[in-house]
């Protein structure tokens, strides 16, 4: 062998970093396989054995029959009136936080316990919220059992989301279009309305998307502050009570006797389906939104 | 002394005295002293982390926005001590600022040069249209975009770019221009176009140039600083600097290349 061939020739360490790559990537892709495995089971099984009871008259009549039979107009309404309701509130109120705590508060203790308290928020376990929610709006506010009370809890809820959402990505537009755009003499309120928020909507719509997908499928926090097992009507308003999707489910899966055995397997997959028709829309603005994005 | 009726005529268009920014507890600059004349192009040079940059902040007063960074000293525009300057929005409309990498903002090409005008509540279309055609057309530009103003101004090439920031700059109608190292992101042909442009701005405002090229301060500045380790060494006629009748030795290191 020439010499010349020899300088192409594996050595005994790219042998061995060859390997090494080759197994950090087989285990890299197995773990990846193992979390995409469970998703495709459940959906699969909700599939299989939802579908069959799915129809028209399933999503447009109310529940019949003591709920074991009938539609589920009642609650899937009413999951619409409470994540509404709760986007209504939870975005202002977060998306303004978050502006004023990236683009206006100043680096210090105060303003970093804020962002610890507010990643905090986010871990604490839904049931608290519930019991926040009914101290809070039930009694201290008196809105009763209503869909405003539990919008409330899932606004609270789904705020640090929102908020951290919305922070990262106004943090993601470069700090020189911000300076550019003070040095033309734009106060700070005008550069962010025409500079940095046209340029983080995508980030924003991220988080609404996250927050919406919880709070669809959140059963603990309406459960004690405005859903309620059965209501012979759909809701007209925000002090009304209504039925929900998600504690439907846990409803006619654990409470409820003599339920045909599809019944909450076809709600389960009307509540994936409700979250994914969200989301969709969410994303697709979202795609609109990037197309002009371009630095 | 500005006499009255002659305000035009102040001695000095920038007058800067002890001037020290800081960082936190990092010193960028310290100390430094210079005035600078009406209709002058006015050039600093000097090596990395000299304070070039942070010099050129603090005339605008970036510090009120910028958490952690403080002045001290004084620095007068046109004889206005501008931390005296309550309004200091109308304080940056006087003073265009070019950034080293061209900072296309990402609105479209009009968008960004009509910005500052609708910022300042300029709202007539026939007015709007005028000023972008006259910025792009002193910036050079308007004959390679004319035709597609309403494309993203961020999609254009660097050198585009850096002369589309130039434009934006003159539509606030500065009387001073800041420059800092323009040509950093930009080829040769289009540096060349630029700086021709700026010797027919300087009929009309001030000019501060800060470059990394130690040629291009030879070629436009009428005098030149030079600043090293957060402080301005020496202060002179451009053509004194590189014909060697120099004060300090480091000063003549740097202009004949042996070190920056």
């Amino acid at each position: 062998m020439s010499a010349q061939d020899s300088t192409f020739l594996k050595t005994e360490h790219e042998e061995k970093s060859l390997r090494q790559q080759k197994l950090v990537r087989m285990f890299l892709m197995f773990m990846t396989a193992m979390l995409v495995l469970p998703v495709l089971g459940i959906l699969s099984v909700i599939v299989a054995r939802g579908a069959p009871g799915m129809s028209l008259e399933f999503l447009t009549e109310p529940p019949r029959a003591n709920m074991t039979a009938g539609g589920i107009s009642f609650a899937l309404i009413g999951t619409v009136w409470l994540t509404a309701v709760a986007l209504l509130l939870a975005l202002p109120l977060g998306v303004s936080a978050a502006i004023y705590l990236s683009e206006y508060a100043r680096d210090n203790w105060l303003t970093r316990l804020i962002n610890i308290a507010i990643v905090n928020l986010a871990g604490v376990p839904s049931i608290v919220h519930a019991l926040f929610g009914v101290g809070a709006f039930v009694h201290f506010l008196h809105f009763g059992k209503s869909i405003l009370a539990a919008s409330c809890t899932l606004a609270v809820m789904t705020l640090p989301v929102v908020i951290v959402a919305t922070r990262e990505s106004l943090q993601a537009v470069p700090q020189p279009f911000r300076e550019a755009c003070w040095s033309l003499g734009a106060t700070r309120w005008q550069t962010i309305w025409r500079v940095v928020l046209p340029n983080s909507g995508s980030g924003i719509l991220t988080g609404v998307i996250l927050c919406v997908s919880r709070a669809v499928g959140e059963t603990a926090p309406i459960m004690f502050t405005g859903a309620v097992l059965y209501a012979p009507f759909s809701p007209e308003g925000v002090f009304d009570q209504s039925m929900a999707l998600s504690t439907h489910l846990y409803n006619v899966s654990t409470q409820i006797p003599n339920v045909p055995p599809g019944l909450p397997f076809s709600v389960a997959l009307t509540l994936i389906g409700v979250v994914l028709a969200m989301n969709a829309t969410a994303i697709t603005f979202r795609m609109r939104l990037r197309g002009r994005k371009k630095w | 002394m500005v006499t009255p009726g002659a305000h035009s005529a102040v001695e000095s268009m920038l007058d800067v005295k002890g001037l020290t920014v800081r960082y936190g507890a990092h010193t960028a600059l310290q100390d430094v002293t210079l005035q600078v004349r009406p209709n002058e192009i006015f050039g600093i040079i000097g090596p990395a982390n000299a304070g070039k940059t942070s010099f050129l902040r603090a005339l605008n007063r970036m510090s009120d926005f910028v958490s952690g960074m403080q002045i001290e000293g004084s620095v007068h525009l046109a004889g206005r001590d501008i931390a005296n300057v309550r309004n200091v929005y109308a304080l940056r409309r006087r003073i265009g600022v070019v950034f080293p990498l061209p900072v296309g903002l990402p609105l479209s090409i009009y968008d960004n040069v009509a910005l500052a005008p609708r910022l300042r509540g300029v709202k007539s279309r026939a007015e709007l249209d005028e000023i972008v055609e006259r910025c792009l057309r002193r910036a050079a530009l308007w004959d390679e975009v004319k035709d597609r103003l309403r494309n993203l101004g961020s999609l254009l090439s660097g050198g585009q770019q850096q002369r589309l920031t130039i434009a934006r700059a003159l539509s606030q109608d500065p009387d001073l221009l800041l420059l800092d190292e323009f040509s950093i992101a930009v080829d040769p042909v289009t540096t060349m176009r630029i700086e021709e442009v700026l010797k027919e701005l300087r009929q009309e405002m001030t000019i501060v140039l800060v470059t990394n090229l130690v040629q291009q301060a030879r070629r436009l500045a009428d005098r030149t600083a030079f600043f090293l380790g957060s402080r301005c060494v020496e202060i002179a006629d451009t053509e004194d600097l590189f014909t060697g009748t120099v004060k300090d030795q480091r000063t003549r290191d740097y202009v004949e290349g042996r070190y920056g």
